[in-house]
């Protein structure tokens, strides 16, 4: 029995994709978490973390409604390419940024908010502007939380199966990605096939993961003080 | 054998300091003049009105080139007034000036940004990047200057702190001393119309804090701007301060120099600011204007004989109520009855006890009233000073301090 290579490459091409956009998007989304002092934070933060206690067919099923060719977005996609986003590639990207959101988001938002205060106050007064504050002072002492966060979204990418199924279905080659594969293989009762395609998957993550915690031993994910 | 208090009142007890510091106001006392009408035109304006949770801040201050000290106790609004003037906090109302360039005026919205201020800002804390080397940190504020210009001016003002050595370490490799230059450096090299030092060496033992003052002295005698040098060290008023500013909950008490303001204290916050750990209610008992003194009995005393004291003649109806504030460094004690003094006070008392604080012994005295008495190691060692031993203070017409009720 020889592994199916296809789906892995294709997971792995999105979650490097889907951690690439979510490192750029989530860099504003995580300063505005961490700094900004409007009363209505508290409805952002909780949009974000949704994701996380949302099961993934809810989230799925929107995410395919709103990429659907009754919605505006459906709409103006078909005007712009011709053919829908759902069950496409990039239709699993998008899916697959939003039920990644938080994972990228939260890292990011504790390890700026870890950032000494004064330092920022310091380089303001020294004639930085907030973005150079930002580029020079927050990015350079937010690097673990930088790296947990996209370790953290691309694995977490690997391994999505609810919102893969709802948006993307199970076109080989398209959208159908190594955790599809296995279910797919396991309905078919071929287990041997499942079980090799799973270990890879585990040693994969758990690699990927040992090396991000082996990288920031003194970091703890998810801790809002740091 | 009579032993002299005041050498040990200080906890910097370098009596040098001191010295320094009135030398040095003979040499400020002609700075102005060469420097003419320049000290207005580049004087630190602020009227500040901020409302905090816990308190409100309410000032006007006028600062000219040189050092000007707001002293007060923690919580008095010290660092709440010079993160207004940097711009990291917005006053609710009032207008900040310096030298004629408006950095905030509530009336006209206009609040310039910190980074638009030209303020340099000492942190309590330093604030030094961590990640950075000590040239990185020194070259932070001088983005806007080409590479050889950056390198030149941090090259500079490293070797005016006498650092320049330490270049390519990271501020984690070196010590506290050299991280207060470090961060004075990343401060002035950016040329600030303003210095703001929060307590920047609070932390450092006392041969380095007075090296470090002399540098920062030096510097600002090349470029003369305001500098508000905020302490709660009394030392440090006196050696630095040509004007002192004395913030309690929010509010200028007192200002003047530091002689003005800490020496003949009227009200009994500043008091207590100023050290003076005996502080009695008593009342005047006589008046002798000839002499220029009054004595004055100690109230709340309930047994034993009266205590009476010569202080120094001020405005006061015979009869009315006053406070007396005695520091317990300018009491001399003595074992044997002291004979032929031109101190006019001496009481007689007993040693109630004897606590060692660092490098002083505190010694409570009861002679009628509790006085707190501090005394060198060397001198309680000498004298054999023990609990219960009768001992006699000598106080100085002119170390009793009358203040209002």
């Amino acid at each position: 029995m020889v592994i199916d290579w296809e789906p892995f490459w294709l997971t792995l091409q999105l979650a490097v994709i889907v951690s690439a956009i979510l490192l750029v998007i989530g860099l504003p989304i995580a300063y505005w978490i961490a700094f900004s002092r409007s009363r209505l934070k508290f409805l952002v933060e909780a949009v974000v973390a949704l994701p996380i206690v949302l099961p993934p067919t809810v989230l799925g099923f929107y995410v395919l409604v709103a990429l659907g060719p009754r919605s505006p977005l459906g709409r103006w996609w078909i005007a712009l390419t011709g053919h829908t986003l759902a069950f496409t590639f990039s239709g699993l990207v998008i899916g697959s940024i939003l039920y990644s959101l938080p994972f990228a988001v939260q890292p990011f938002a504790a390890s700026f908010s870890g950032v000494d205060r004064k330092l920022m106050a310091a380089s303001a007064t020294l004639g930085a502007s907030p973005l150079r504050t930002f580029v020079r002072v927050v990015l350079p002492l937010s690097i673990p939380g930088l790296i947990a966060g996209t370790a953290l979204s691309f694995a977490h990418t690997m391994g999505e199966f609810g919102v893969v199924l709802m948006v993307g279905g199970n076109i080989p080659g398209v959208t159908r990605t190594v955790s599809i594969d296995i279910y797919d293989q396991v309905q078919a009762s071929n287990y041997a096939a499942a079980n090799q395609t799973a270990l890879l998957l585990l040693v994969i993550c758990f690699g990927m993961l040992s090396v991000v915690y082996g990288l920031n031993r003194r970091t703890w994910l998810f801790s809002p003080g740091r | 054998m009579v032993v002299y208090g005041s050498l040990v009142t200080s906890s910097m007890p370098r009596q040098s300091t001191v010295q320094e510091t009135k030398q040095e106001s003979g040499d400020r006392a002609q700075a102005p003049a060469d420097s003419g009408h320049n000290l207005e035109s580049q004087a630190l304006q602020a009227k500040i009105l901020k409302k905090l949770d816990a308190f409100c801040l309410d000032v006007e201050i006028a600062a000219t080139p040189g050092f000007t000290i707001p002293f007060g106790p923690s919580g008095a609004g010290k660092t709440t007034l010079l993160d207004c003037i940097a711009g990291l906090l917005t006053p609710d109302t009032g207008r900040i000036s310096v030298g004629g360039r408006v950095l905030f005026n509530a009336a006209e919205h206009l609040d310039l940004p910190p980074a638009r201020r030209s303020v340099g800002y000492v942190f309590q804390d330093l604030a030094l990047f961590p990640h950075l080397t000590v040239e990185q940190n020194v070259q932070y504020g001088l983005a806007h200057l080409s590479r050889p210009q950056r390198q030149e001016r941090a090259a500079a003002a490293l070797d005016s702190f006498r650092i320049l050595q330490l270049g390519k370490r990271h501020t984690n490799e070196i010590s506290g001393g050299e991280r207060q230059r470090v961060a004075l450096a990343r401060a002035l090299v950016t040329d600030p119309k303003v210095l703001l030092l929060d307590e920047p060496l609070a932390a450092l033992d006392t041969a380095t804090k007075s090296r470090i003052v002399d540098d920062l002295r030096r510097w600002n005698h090349a470029h003369r701007i305001p500098i508000l040098y905020v302490t709660h060290s009394r030392d440090e008023v006196f050696a630095l301060g040509e004007r002192v500013l004395v913030l309690d909950r929010g509010r200028i008490v007192a200002q003047g120099t530091p002689h003005e303001v800490l020496e003949a204290p009227l009200q009994e916050t500043i008091a207590q600011l100023a050290g003076f750990e005996n502080i009695f209610d008593a009342q005047v008992e006589s008046v002798h204007e000839d002499r220029g003194t009054m004595r004055c009995r100690l109230t709340g005393i309930t047994a034993g004989t009266p205590v009476e004291l010569e202080t120094p003649l001020v405005r006061a109806e015979l009869g009315s109520p006053l406070r007396v504030g005695i520091r317990a460094g300018d009491i001399l004690l003595a074992t044997a009855p002291p004979a032929g003094l031109s101190a006019r006070n001496v009481l007689a008392g007993r040693i109630a006890t004897l606590e060692r604080r660092d490098v002083i012994v505190s010694a409570r005295v009861d002679c009628g009233v509790e006085m707190e008495v501090h005394l060198t190691l060397a001198a309680r060692d000498s004298l054999a000073l023990t609990p219960d031993k009768d001992v006699w203070l000598v106080i100085k017409t002119h170390s009793c301090h009358l203040m209002r009720n």
